[in-house]
């Protein structure tokens, strides 16, 4: 699994020579060898989770639960793609897809190490130093080191390119000043993989530098944002006069935008981009029952139907990823078609069920209906906005 | 062998497969040169086993021929030859030239070693020399049924295709073969929505082309309508719908041998089924007018993918069946069955 950078992804024009084309997505089937952990992680996470309320499995990877997280380390289920000089298993992007579908199928608290397993880690391998290698992979490998990805600011949403959070230079030493939004997990986060500016250019894209930042560094308030229904997963994190050593910047100084455009890749192609529902169609079979009407019938049948072919979108780009391309243009299929559907589901609960959704008190189909309704919207706005990604699309198609 | 396939059927469909060609089809010809064309060029034997005479291919390596059928919207029953041949030669029945096609639904009975009822919507009836059915007996067999002698009720679909009912009185088949142990009754409608998925891939890839292409030409306010944004996003929509009609597509026949594979063959029908509504919508609202008249070439594909995504079997057909096993495998065997492929919960009907 390597980072190539050969697609912009938000925002920018991609500076691919030829349009893409639908033909990119290649039916890819996961290997024998991969397929073979499914059993001993169904197994594990039957034995792990046995009591774990079903509402609590609706959070999918935005529950948080590091004693879990160190176990599924132990289990070398994190950073599970990383070479094993570096803690990682050296196993193919495949098999991390079947550790982490079933993960996210079970409604596994994930989210400590989500991010670190995600981006940070294959983003560290790739662009690291030997020292950065060293101090980080291993301790994300063991499910004991968090990160959190630093690129919105309060003015820059979808527009990312014009943040303006800024790193100057001070003898061997950065000092950083600004304040990023949207973090999500910054406040139980070891560290933050931040988009900064540290040089002025013509282009916006140009000037932008990537740093790992120690978030119990002294200079970082670190605010957490209540959202609508009552959790607090995201966060405001200021910088004032925050100081960090040379070494806390990884990669090159000024290729901070093509760093982030392949991270996005990784960030937008996983089955997390459809499967942040699964917990309320599991809840939703059971209401129905049995034997469904007509109208239950076809719904239930559609979404499973989706949800087969979302999932083998998804593995051919897994194959992408596994061939050292950068499918960003697919990535962006993948993620706006499955936040469609994860959003849809709640939609047809209540269109097939007499079942209204409650916080408090109620069955667990109404509980789990009552938490994905309210964080529904979420799913077409993290990780880059539906009209982001659908300009993406039609850019990659070769409009402009 | 899959590039040489596809390589070999785009070139021979861009020079044969014209729009007049298309045209002189939809009012009632039959394509005789362009059928013998295409038998020449051996695909309506393909998927059969060598020992019956055909090529030994994959559904796997076909898939990019019955997707450019439905990209060049061709005017004949290729596919369904494909599979005609296909499950004769499963039935350990010689594979037949000369022009073929299938009947998935009826009322067809095998009575004393005669065939009588009615075959349904069978495409390019009127016109084929041959038809391939399952005839229900004492137990269900794979019937040849020569269509000079039916009596034909003649019908067509929103693009002019043949789709009639052929009426059969005591018949003797010029084959037949007790249906293969472990082929579900309804194989030919299954393989059907097969081919009508991979058929409606191709249009949308070719509706996806068009409509870009014209996005990009077309000039309104002083600039291509492809540069405004509303329109940038309706057509992304048609991509994402295409690409999803392709992967499930080719899933489906990749997962399919010996045996048609269930799960991934109605996934793909009722994705497919989808995406042509969406993506005829889309382009024709991008084409506007022009799009909307007879002279623009857009109406081979989006009055095609109108009827296809009816064809064996319609969106809320297949939804039924796959939400009935889901629900009767309850949430425990919802994963597992999509993981799977070919799930517990999807079981296959005998008849």
């Amino acid at each position: 699994m390597r980072f190539v950078n050969s697609v912009a992804a938000d925002g920018a024009t991609p500076n691919c020579d030829r349009p893409m084309s639908i033909d990119q997505f290649k039916y890819s089937r996961i290997p024998p060898e991969a397929e073979a952990l499914r059993a001993e992680v169904r197994s594990f996470l039957a034995g792990a989770l046995a009591d774990y309320p079903a509402v609590r499995r609706s959070e999918s990877w935005m529950g948080f639960d590091a004693d879990f997280s160190r176990r599924l380390g132990a289990q070398g289920w994190i950073g599970m793609a990383l070479p094993r000089r570096y803690g990682g298993g050296d196993a193919s992007p495949f098999a991390r897809y079947v550790v982490i579908e079933e993960l996210l199928a079970a409604g596994a608290p994930v989210s400590a190490h989500w991010f670190a397993d995600r981006q940070s880690g294959p983003q560290i391998l790739h662009y690291g130093t030997e020292a950065q290698k060293d101090r980080h992979l291993p301790a994300i490998c063991r499910g004991e080191q968090y990160f959190c990805i630093g690129m919105s600011e309060p003015n820059s949403g979808s527009d990312l390119a014009s943040i303006k959070t800024r790193a100057r230079r001070e003898g061997d030493k950065w000092v950083v000043n600004g304040q990023k939004v949207w973090t999500t997990n910054a406040h139980r986060s070891h560290f933050m993989i931040a988009l900064v500016r540290t040089g002025e250019n013509s282009k916006r894209q140009e000037g932008l530098s990537q740093f790992i930042v120690d978030l119990t560094l002294p200079g970082i308030t670190i605010r957490p944002i209540k959202d609508l229904a009552g959790s607090e997963h995201f966060n405001e994190v200021f910088f004032d006069e925050l100081v960090l050593d040379a070494d806390a910047l990884i990669g090159l100084e000024g290729q901070g935008w093509s760093q982030v455009t392949a991270e996005l890749a990784f960030e937008r192609s996983g089955p997390e981009r459809f499967l942040s529902s699964i917990a309320l169609i599991h809840t939703l079979i059971d209401a129905v029952g049995k034997d469904p009407d007509a109208l239950q019938a076809k719904e239930v049948g559609r979404l499973a139907a989706r949800l087969v072919t979302l999932r083998n979108m998804s593995l051919a780009v897994t194959a992408q990823l596994a061939a050292g391309r950068n499918p960003a243009w697919e990535a962006s299929v993948v993620k706006d078609l499955g936040a469609v559907f994860e959003q849809e589901i709640p939609e047809l609960a209540q269109l097939l069920c007499e079942i209204s959704p409650t916080v408090q008190g109620g069955g667990d189909h109404a509980r789990v209906l009552a938490y994905l309704t309210q964080t529904a919207p979420s799913f077409s706005l993290r990780g880059g906005t539906r009209e982001i990604l659908r300009g993406i699309i039609a850019r990659g198609l070769g409009l402009r | 062998m899959r590039d040489i396939f596809d390589s070999t059927v785009e070139r021979l469909f861009s020079d044969l497969v014209t729009t007049d060609a298309v045209l002189a089809c939809e009012s009632g010809e039959w394509p005789a040169e362009l059928w013998a064309a295409v038998e020449a060029s051996g695909f309506t034997l393909a998927a059969v086993p060598e020992s019956r005479g055909g090529a030994g291919a994959d559904w796997a390596d076909v898939c990019g021929v019955v997707r450019l059928s439905g990209r060049f919207n061709l005017p004949l029953p290729l596919p369904e030859a494909m599979l005609a041949n296909w499950l004769l030669g499963a039935s350990g029945l010689e594979a037949v030239p000369g022009a073929l096609s299938f009947a998935a639904g009826g009322t067809l009975r095998l009575v004393a070693g005669k065939v009588s009822g009615s075959a349904v919507e069978v495409p390019w009836g009127r016109h084929v020399e041959q038809v391939v059915a399952i005839a229900t007996g004492d137990a269900p067999s794979v019937v040849l049924l020569p269509t000079e002698g039916a009596k034909l009720i003649g019908s067509t679909n929103t693009a002019a295709e043949p789709r009639d009912t052929l009426e059969f009185a005591s018949v003797v088949p010029l084959a037949i073969a007790p249906l293969p142990t472990g082929f579900p009754a309804d194989v030919l409608k299954l393989g059907g929505a097969m081919l009508r998925a991979a058929q409606i891939a191709g249009a949308l890839e070719g509706v996806l082309a068009m409509s870009t292409t014209y996005a990009g030409e077309r000039v309104q306010f002083g600039k291509p309508i492809g540069s405004f944004q509303a329109i940038q996003h309706q057509i992304a929509l048609l991509a994402e719908q295409a690409a999803a009609s392709v992967i499930a597509a080719e899933a489906a026949f990749a997962e399919s041998g010996e045996r048609l594979a269930r799960l991934p063959v109605t996934a793909a029908k009722i994705c497919a089924s989808e995406a042509a509504g969406v993506g005829a919508g889309v382009a024709h609202a991008v084409h506007g007018a022009i799009g909307f008249t007879h002279e623009h070439a857009l109406h081979l594909s989006t009055r095609r993918l109108w009827s296809w995504r009816s064809e064996f079997g319609t969106l809320t057909d297949w939804s039924q069946q796959l939400g009935r096993a889901v629900c009767a495998g309850g949430s425990g065997a919802f994963w597992p069955s999509i993981t799977a492929g070919a799930p517990g919960a999807c079981k296959e009907t005998r008849a």
